[in-house]
């Protein structure tokens, strides 16, 4: 079965648009969200419109910490993320803040386990972003392999008997085979708001059968969020991450 | 894991073992036989139950997660992979022996063997070079042949795959390798620089021709470090008969320092089959070692230089891609020769470090007419590569970044074709001749079409097809390159 998994969407609806339509081209059968629908972008009613519709239909999604921030004011952020929540709060009606509200944390499907950030502490937001918080993640779960988002930033470790665990920058849309005797923890980059100076939306390919695991980037239209983001009031500085990739 | 004795008969996922061909110090090779596969497939079994012994566990599943990628002749088609939970396994295209080491079990097999196996080896690694995966463990005894002469290389337990984790980075403290044929930049554990795998065939090579390992069998891997300060024995000491051109290329491929080497398995080929184009330098005729006082200072500077190496072999390296322009000395062609030039220029500048190979195609009915006449087919040869030399002149390129060929064939385009498949050419540069023959006939449209490389074609502008009825149909910008990337 071939897995789509898509994380930090960010409210990016050209982003996920263009996503979606190239996971049903490699022949994605099941999706699975990753967290942080909303925040950062200018289309948050549609894009939870659209996952909780896929919901219904059998794909899976976890909470990120910026879904949680909309309707708990006890989540931290920084002074732009918070200032897209705040843009962001009054702009979904209460069944969207109800659906983000019941998204679990995190969710286990066969040997895998989706979470938005580390497993080792789902709603502390931990960024996995090197080998000690990977391992921290590794000893957190029994699941052969992890899938999250939240750093934005591409990477893939994988369990060592003897160290912490390797790090690896993933080459852009080749497929890696996940030896089915170790564990790994795949990080995927983000759909909405990539920060790995490469501004084409980045989600995850994978096939279970053959244990293979793409990170596709898809090019979109970068410049039209980037309108819409100036357009709505959200800080300028969205509008320039999304279109430089940073 | 690897509980169960195997026997014949015993079926493993669909495979029944039938004979076992080999015993090896890390893995069986068993015969097996699939109702899916009508060719003859093998097994290969690690032993993984003796004791901790961690890094073999590691270089199998290495080796099965390479394998499956690999594609091709030069490597054997890869069937499948056995689980490791279970029992693991890898079950590829059976190639019969023997290996380069049984080939050269008690006997030398000499100085022309040593050009034509080294061609061969070189075109492997070239393809597998290409497919991303350094082999770092090349030896005559994981090189095997097939019946059209073709090497394959085989044994992956050491190789890295550039776009994957490289699971033997993480896992071992000490180098590994085969001391006889390991590159000094191995010593320092670097496991990414492809000209590792040159250095290793310039000591096959070495060994073919001489009977001799270049730096003997040291018993422990420290005692690699030797061959950063001491030079092997120049092969043409031990084989008087090696051209000068050999022995160049093989020591160029033994340089310590990764810089000093071919840049690609691809040059390494072409300098094979063109000897008489190999530049050469000191090593084409040295006839000893260098002296006790070099050698000590070099002993004496060795962590400097140790750290130089580490330097060449991990920065990115540089490309060395081969174009090729075919230039047509038809008289009436100056214009397009003019125009061929302008792109040769502007296509090196873009790709720094090519180098730039010239080739004229003789039709061969041509030299039966020329010889004739006049009887000198010889100085027909010299005569065109004269011509060529002339019209390179103006590229003002130093002498190793230009080659000259002739080429006499019956089919102009194929033998461009060919002449760019089997010398690895990067980017061809073709003219159209703007007169006469229907589009599809002609040479560029042809070449364009099946070459495997990308290809620009130049044309002239329509002032040179005017006699022509301008048949050319647009007027066309002076030169107009064409890029048709394939």
């Amino acid at each position: 079965m071939m897995i789509a998994l898509f994380a930090d969407v960010h409210a990016n609806r050209e982003a996920l648009t263009a996503c979606l339509a190239d996971a049903e081209q490699e022949g994605a059968e099941s999706h699975v969200f990753l967290g942080d629908l909303v925040g950062y972008g200018p289309d948050p009613v549609w894009v939870v419109e659209q996952v909780a519709r896929m919901v219904e239909n059998g794909a899976l999604a976890v909470q990120g910490n910026h879904d949680a921030a909309v309707y708990d004011p006890a989540q931290r952020l920084s002074a732009v993320a918070q200032a897209a929540i705040n843009w962001t709060r009054p702009r979904l009606a209460a069944s969207h803040t109800d659906f983000l509200r019941m998204l679990p944390l995190d969710l286990n499907e066969d040997d895998r386990l989706y979470v938005h950030a580390s497993a080792a502490a789902p709603p502390d937001w931990i960024y996995v972003m090197g080998p000690r918080e990977a391992f921290q993640s590794f000893r957190a779960t029994a699941q052969r392999l992890i899938f999250c988002g939240h750093t934005h930033i591409p990477a893939l470790f994988n369990e060592s008997a003897t160290r912490l665990p390797l790090h690896h920058i993933p080459f852009d849309s080749r497929p890696m085979p996940l030896l089915s005797q170790r564990r790994w923890i795949a990080v995927l980059g983000a759909v909405g708001q990539p920060r790995d100076h490469n501004p084409a939306a980045c989600y995850g390919l994978f096939d279970t059968t053959t244990n293979r695991l793409t990170y596709r980037r898809v090019p979109y239209d970068v410049d039209v969020t980037a309108r819409k983001i100036a357009s709505s009031g959200l800080p300028m500085v969205l509008a320039k991450r999304i279109v430089t990739g940073s | 894991m690897a509980k169960a004795q195997l026997n014949a008969g015993m079926m493993i996922d669909g495979f029944r073992l039938e004979q076992r061909l080999h015993r090896g110090a890390m893995a069986v090779i068993w015969r097996v036989s699939h109702a899916d596969f009508d060719f003859p497939i093998v097994m290969k079994v690690p032993f993984l139950d003796y004791e901790g012994d961690l890094s073999a566990l590691v270089g199998f599943e290495v080796e099965q997660m390479i394998m499956a990628e690999l594609t091709g002749s030069h490597v054997p088609r890869w069937i499948a992979n056995g689980d490791f939970a279970v029992q693991p396994f890898i079950v590829m295209e059976y190639l019969p022996g023997p290996t380069l080491q049984g080939r050269m079990h008690g006997q030398v097999l000499g100085v022309e063997s040593a050009t034509s196996l080294g061609i061969a080896i070189a075109d492997a690694l070239s393809d597998l070079h290409h497919q991303h995966v350094l082999h770092l463990d090349l030896k005559p005894a994981n090189v095997l042949f097939r019946a059209s002469g073709e090497a394959v290389l085989i044994d992956f337990g050491l190789s890295r795959h550039e776009h994957f984790p490289d699971l033997l980075e993480e896992q071992f403290h000490r180098p590994t390798g085969t001391t006889e044929y390991m590159a000094p930049e191995q010593l320092l554990r670097v496991r990414s620089d492809t000209r590792s795998d040159l250095f290793a065939l310039g000591a096959i090579m070495y060994q073919i021709a001489t009977g001799e390992l270049p730096f003997g069998a040291p018993d422990r891997i420290a005692q690699v470090r030797q061959r950063v300060w001491r030079d092997p024995l120049p092969p043409r000491v031990i084989r008087p008969e090696m051209p000068p051109a050999l022995q160049e290329i093989i020591l160029k491929c033994l340089e310590p320092m990764p810089d000093r080497r071919y840049r690609s398995a691809g040059e390494l080929s072409f300098d094979l089959r063109h000897p008489d184009l190999v530049d050469l330098t000191e090593r084409a005729t040295r006839t000893e070692r260098a002296n006790l006082k070099t050698t000590f200072k070099r002993w004496m500077g060795v962590r400097k230089t140790m750290r130089a190496i580490y330097d060449s072999s991990t920065k990115p390296p540089p490309r060395a891609p081969i174009i090729l322009v075919a230039v047509d000395l038809a008289p009436g062609q100056e214009e397009l020769r003019h125009a061929l030039l302008d792109t040769a220029v502007s296509v090196l500048a873009n790709i720094p470090g090519a180098r730039l190979a010239c080739l004229n195609v003789m039709p061969t009915s041509l030299i039966v007419i020329d010889e004739n006449v006049d009887a000198a087919g010889d100085n027909v040869h010299v005569q065109r590569i004269a011509e060529l030399r002339r019209w390179a002149e103006a590229l003002q390129l130093p002498r190793d970044k230009i080659t000259y060929h002739l080429v006499e064939a019956r089919s102009i385009p194929a033998a461009i074709i060919d002449f760019a498949r089997s010398n690895k050419v990067d980017h061809l540069i073709i003219g159209a001749r703007t007169l006469g023959g229907s589009g599809k006939n002609r040479v560029s449209a042809q070449v364009s079409a099946q070459a495997l490389c990308s290809v620009s074609i130049v044309r002239t502008g329509i002032s040179s097809s005017r006699q022509g009825g301008g048949e050319t149909g647009e007027p066309l910008a002076n030169p107009q390159p064409h890029q048709n990337p394939t």
